[in-house]
């Protein structure tokens, strides 16, 4: 008979080849289907366009040079390619701008429904799951017929007689800034809420024993604790806003282009799946460099939270 | 029942557990061997990490040893998982499934040992009828109160007849006036049905008062084990005689030791009688211990003299803290009556009488 | 008599959060308003009407596209929930072994990822598949919504585990269950909210994806967010609303299922 040592060994070895045969269809599937793709991306970013769409097995640069330069077509010569720059600063501030709006807004939120008694707490958690399980698209529409020239907004406006003429928000910036914070905010207000919720107010009760004003108990005792969450919101927040595809398209109706459609129209009209590529692959750089920041920042923080 | 040769249900032979590897190695059972004998009532007493738990555990098959073997009834379980040994556990947190009623708790284990129906339904019946849970049977275990979640646990775990019950420090989410009646409860159970119990806790009242003996734990290892009458009276090491009870520490030197008595002369001058163990050599500085309530207080002359420190009212009795002339803190614990008063008072000059069967000698 | 000192209230942020749920339900119910709309154009009132709810029923296109929405959506949230569940138990109550930060990272790498991103890679990898097999099915819809399904119905499910006390399938195995025996009566039964949650999420989050499906459909597989994307870019009718209005209405249910089945404690 095996020793006890020889069993333990055994079970051991026997209880981990378990979990990797059940995790095995999960990361098939994610491989297949998700990340695997990805990699190739990364190969296509480094091979030439095909006439109609696709690539030729050809090794390039000019994708990768193509993001932010620009080749003349006469003398050969590179300049910066505006266009691109413009459509990546565009991106960058529309998510972090969103993202602050969020924040701003979401965090008094989150607090405010910290703080109400436990049975109702689980109501305002419901009112702020529904809109962030309803269909961005939708809400995204919704959205589009409040601020559209005929809209509500410009419609009770124009009959109080503070404006003659509609405002044009439609299509412009501001219509993808107001979208993206209006359908990313529960993004925000949920992980606050979740590490609001974990709170202990004795601590808060502490602070004004302290002699600590309201804002010093906010900014000294409330924020600290809560920042994993904050952190985590932001990180939620910026990275769908980045890659936004919906709602530039939807309101900011093809002209405010984001770096979501301008990577859509490499695959499209563009025929030029390599720069397609090349800018996908920039813009995982970029979400890629803020979870990073994010993981230093919440090993940092040395608050935990469940 | 101890003089009575009895039969060993479970042995340990030097088992030794250890977690982590490399640096981070952490041994919580250190070559520990000990016998339990059939049909008694024997403690894990020690505190928090010293590894009685963790012996516990291994006995269950919750966790395989590093080395050694663990025999029930001459047979080396300690490669068995948990559901092939015959003993039961009644856990601390009772570990009672929430989705199922007190009567399939209780039922679980022989409906999984694929006993008929109608057995399992006797039995079920006639452990609630043990536990006195009769009327809560179709309860779900979370609508019931913490001292009955204890009795279901008792029943689950009785119920397949396990040659060795286990409870891990299972009283200890009880109020006191619960702990109480569930430590005669235990007992009686134990008395019932003459399963051997083997009982984990960190609480010495809880172990004296319900153990046939009790192994006392420390850093991985076994100190002593004996009956509750020798782990209080005969403490062989320091740590036993600190953790059980309060004690006096006294400085003495040994001499003449015969027939497991010995002279102590003690930093005052004074010798007294101190027993001794076997094969105990004479030394000029051991340390002897007396319990505070075998010691007297006189106001006359006594084995040892100082100065009263503190007196500290305690409703059954009082502690008196003397200050010795030798330097040393020496307590004393006088019964209280009704009528009268301790006696003493803070900074009298007072004497210490040890009676002659008071101390004992330690083997550090 | 004086006012208690509230140690809760902070100035304004009531105010601030009552602006938010005021905001957030605003858009939606004035949405859900013109769906009733009797005039063609969503700029007037033309009094109360069902005849949008009735066009879109009568739209061959909304019907094929809603259809193609609920077979994707079941067949990914099935296949998801069962992998993400087998994952959850293959990832939850154990200390590290070699491997299990990997698996926290393949599992959540959809997350991570923008949408348009993982979008693009399907595309190219699709229609490599495509021209080598020749298969254009739904098929690929369905991997691409199993695969991002996956991390949302693993949440749920390891949430719930983690909360799950191991020392109730230690009792089970004290009481001879074997490991199948034990799994089967005692951690499946007291998962089973969990894996309800993940089912309903990962049905959700199918459901509601625009921007993989708008890449990796093929022709005429439009699913119903793809096909209304396309209705809206080309210019509004009330039709829309009431399409949105019918889809909000499910997803409230679902979200209050999934609300009460997760938030259910024993």
């Amino acid at each position: 008979m095996a020793t006890a040592e020889e069993v333990a060994k055994a079970v051991e070895r026997r209880d981990v080849r378990d979990r990797w045969l059940l995790s095995a269809p999960a990361l098939l599937v994610i491989f297949l289907a998700a990340t695997g793709p990805l990699l190739i991306v990364l190969v296509y970013s480094f091979l030439t366009p095909g006439s109609y769409g696709d690539v030729k097995w050809q090794f390039s640069p000019e994708a990768w040079i193509a993001v932010f330069l620009e080749r003349d077509i006469f003398d050969d010569t590179l300049s910066i390619a505006a266009a691109h720059v413009t459509i990546f600063l565009r991106s960058i501030k529309l998510s972090v701008v969103t993202t602050i709006a969020t924040l701003v807004l979401g965090f008094p939120t989150a607090y405010f429904m910290a703080t109400r008694s436990e049975k109702t707490r689980d109501l305002w958690l419901f009112l702020i799951t529904i809109p962030f399980w309803t269909n961005l698209l939708i809400r995204t529409f919704a959205v589009l017929q409040i601020i559209r020239n005929e809209g509500i907004i410009n419609t009770i406006l124009l009959k109080l007689g503070i404006i003659s003429a509609p405002i044009q928000i439609l299509y412009t910036d501001t219509a993808i800034l107001i979208g993206m914070a209006y359908v990313y905010l529960p993004l925000m207000v949920l992980p606050i809420y979740a590490s609001m919720e974990k709170l202990d107010f004795r601590l808060v009760e502490a602070g004004y024993d302290l002699y600590a004003s309201r804002f010093q108990v906010l900014r000294r005792i409330i924020f600290p604790l809560v920042k994993p969450g904050v952190i985590a919101g932001s990180i939620l927040v910026f990275i769908p806003a980045l890659g936004a595809y919906v709602t530039p398209s939807v309101l900011g109706g093809g002209k405010n282009m984001m770096l979501s459609n301008l990577i859509e129209l490499q695959f499209g009209q563009g025929r030029n799946w390599p720069l397609g590529s090349a800018l996908s692959i920039a813009v995982m750089i970029i979400v890629m460099v803020a979870l990073l920041a994010y993981v230093r920042n919440a090993g940092k923080s040395g608050v935990r939270h469940g | 029942m101890p003089d009575k040769p009895d039969r060993n249900a479970i042995e340990v032979v030097n088992v030794s557990k250890i977690f982590g590897s490399g640096e981070g190695q952490v041994a919580a059972l250190d070559t520990v061997s000990v016998s339990i004998r059939e049909n008694e009532f024997f403690t894990l007493l020690g505190p928090s990490g010293c590894g009685k738990t963790t012996l516990l555990r291994l006995i269950a098959g919750f966790d395989f040893p590093t080395a050694g073997e663990i025999l029930l009834y001459g047979q080396d379980i300690a490669p068995l998982p948990p559901f092939k040994r015959p003993v039961n556990t009644v856990f601390q947190s009772y570990a009672l499934f929430p989705h199922m009623t007190v009567a399939d708790n209780i039922g679980f284990g022989l409906e999984m040992l694929g006993k008929p129906k109608a057995e399992i339904k006797a039995r079920v019946a006639e452990m609630l009828k043990l536990v006195k849970m009769e009327a809560l049977a179709g309860r779900r275990t979370s609508q019931i109160s913490g001292g009955q979640q204890q009795r279901v646990a008792l029943a689950r775990a009785l119920a397949p007849q396990p040659k060795v019950l286990l409870l891990d420090e299972p009283l200890s989410a009880l109020d006191y006036k619960l702990r109480k009646e569930m430590q005669i409860e235990l007992k009686r159970l134990q008395h019932e049905t003459g399963i051997t119990f083997i009982f984990v806790t960190h609480d010495q009242e809880e172990a004296l008062t319900m153990s046939d003996r009790i192994a006392v734990m420390s850093s991985g290892k076994i100190l002593q084990v004996g009956s509750p009458w020798d782990i209080y009276d005969k403490p062989a090491e320091r740590f036993v005689a600190d953790f059980i009870g309060e004690t006096n520490f006294l400085t003495a030197a040994i001499s003449e030791i015969a027939n497991g008595k010995a002279r102590a002369t003690l930093k005052s001058g004074a010798t007294i009688e101190a027993t001794v163990a076997q094969g105990f050599q004479p030394k000029p500085n051991a340390t002897v211990v007396v319990r505070p309530e075998h010691a007297k207080l006189t106001k006359a002359k006594g084995e040892l003299s100082g100065t009263v420190d503190n007196i500290v009212y305690f409703g059954t009795d009082t502690h008196v803290h003397v200050h010795l002339d030798s330097g040393e803190l020496f307590t004393v614990r006088q019964q209280n009556t009704r009528s009268a008063g301790c006696g003493f008072e803070k900074g009298d000059a007072v004497g210490i009488l040890i009676g002659s069967d008071a101390a004992q000698v330690l083997k550090d | 008599m004086a006012k208690n000192f509230s140690i809760k209230h902070q100035p304004g942020f009531t105010a601030i959060a009552a602006t938010c749920f005021i905001v957030l339900y605003l858009p939606i119910i004035v949405l859900v308003i013109y769906a009733f709309n009797a005039a063609s154009s969503t700029s007037e009132w033309g009094g109360f009407s069902l005849k949008w709810f009735q066009s879109a029923w009568q739209n061959t296109q909304v019907v094929d596209a809603t259809l193609r929405s609920f077979q994707i959506g079941s067949i990914a949230a099935v296949l998801s929930t069962i992998f993400a569940t087998m994952a959850a138990l293959a990832t939850t109550r154990t200390a590290p072994y070699p491997g299990l930060t990997f698996k926290y990272a393949a599992i959540n790498q959809p997350l991570m990822v923008p949408e348009i991103v993982t979008g693009v890679a399907l595309l190219i990898f699709f229609s490599r598949i495509k021209i080598f097999t020749g298969y254009s099915g739904i098929g690929y819809l369905v991997a691409a919504h199993t695969a991002f399904c996956i991390p949302f119905a693993y949440l749920p499910i390891r949430a719930r585990l983690e909360n799950m006390d191991l020392t109730l399938e230690r009792a089970a195995a004290d009481l001879y269950a074997t490991p199948w025996k034990a799994f089967r009566r005692i951690t499946l039964p007291l998962l089973w909210p969990g894996i309800l949650a993940g089912l309903m999420l990962a049905f959700v989050i199918s459901l509601d994806d625009v921007v993989i499906t708008e890449f990796v459909k093929s022709g005429g597989q439009d699913t119903l967010p793809t096909y209304m994307l396309g209705q809206i870019r080309r210019g509004i009718t009330p039709e829309i609303n009431a399409i949105s209005t019918a889809f909000l209405l499910l997803s409230v249910a679902i979200v209050t299922l999934f609300f009460f089945v997760s938030r259910k404690r024993d």
